[in-house]
């Protein structure tokens, strides 16, 4: 298929699909207005089992099985990731020492600000993952903040130093241990709110370091065998 | 003219759509599908709006005070996690096929293996 063909397809397509999603539009009740069934639905609910951040009592609480989809497809995703990057037999890893990602390349504003940041980080993340059910917030996004606070090492430039306070295996296994613990509180103690973002918040951190762990292995260490 | 915001979402897929068929290059058609699944995300909160309403928490306000629509925001973060999730994961394979094929441009893929 040229170019221009494809093009040409794809604007029969793209005027099928903008022509119907408009009528569509119209059809819905106006913007901003007042009609919403199922979230007004939500709120009496969420207070009546004190969790003031309404969408963390949505996600852990009352559509707690959804979000058990929803994680697992994060964890699928995330094995992928590992798997589909592991290092095959053509290749060699070499080890962290053996290149000079030294501390001596960066400037050292950075890897002040790296080292600085780095605590506060983490607190922040700890932070919104255990209020989550109070303030914004919660276990996905702490999670996140949690998973890329230890590479602020790798920023301050010290390889070395993020592979030593990052051992793989024991990610591996908070993973797991996360994604199970999830599953047994999502299926029967469904509205632990807090015990649920935290396991979340631990899930997505050890999901998030092992899928960077390894795209930093294939961008750092990996040399093809000649 | 109520009902113009609820295009914006469509234009958002149309423009992402748009970029994957005329890219020349895996992790460009990566970053056009982020774009072209934001459009969900824009499209649930615009469905969920309410004028002069606030965030939905209550933990310093009135619970008799109006908040946008909650379950639409939940979707929207259900969604947020899985796209970044599977972006994760295309970026892998695109690393994986520069590195077997010496190439990321979709056109100089056609046949499985060279």
């Amino acid at each position: 298929m040229t170019g221009r063909v494809r093009l040409l397809v794809l604007a029969v397509g793209g005027i099928g699909l903008a022509v119907l999603f408009a009528l569509a539009a119209f059809r819905l009740p106006g913007f901003g207005g007042t009609v919403h069934p199922y979230g007004q639905r939500t709120l009496p609910n969420a207070l009546a089992h004190h969790t003031p951040n309404v969408i963390s009592s949505i996600n852990f609480d009352q559509r707690a099985l959804d979000t058990l989809g929803e994680e697992l497809i994060l964890m699928a995703s995330a094995l992928a990731t590992v798997l589909v990057l592991r290092t095959v037999r053509a290749e060699q890893e070499e080890s962290a020492g053996e290149h000079a990602y030294g501390a001596a390349q960066v400037f050292d504003a950075l890897r002040i600000t790296g080292y600085l940041l780095l605590p506060i980080t983490l607190m922040t993340g700890v932070y919104i993952v255990a209020h989550g059910y109070l303030s914004p917030g919660g276990g996905f996004q702490g999670g996140v903040v949690l998973g890329s606070a230890i590479h602020l090492v790798y920023l301050a430039g010290d390889y070395p130093a993020l592979a030593r306070i990052r051992p793989i295996p024991m990610f591996e296994t908070g993973e797991a241990l996360a994604a199970g613990a999830f599953v047994v509180l999502a299926l029967w103690f469904a509205g632990q709110v807090k015990a649920m973002n935290a396991v979340v918040g631990l899930e997505v951190g050890c999901a998030f370091v092992l899928a960077l762990a390894k795209f930093f292995e294939q961008a750092l260490l990996v040399r093809k065998d000649s | 003219m109520s009902h113009l915001p609820y295009l914006i979402p469509g234009w958002i897929l149309l423009v992402g759509i748009y970029g994957i068929v005329t890219s020349r290059n895996l992790v460009h058609a990566v970053v056009c599908l982020s774009v072209a699944q934001s459009a969900t995300y824009v499209l649930l909160l615009t469905v969920g709006y309410q004028k002069k309403a606030t965030a939905p928490v209550f933990s310093d306000i009135k619970p008799t005070r109006n908040v946008v629509d909650p379950l639409v925001q939940a979707m929207t973060l259900t969604d947020i996690v899985v796209g970044a999730t599977v972006t994760a994961l295309l970026l892998a394979l695109t690393v994986q096929v520069a590195k077997r094929r010496g190439t990321v441009d979709p056109d100089e893929l056609r046949s499985l293996e060279p």
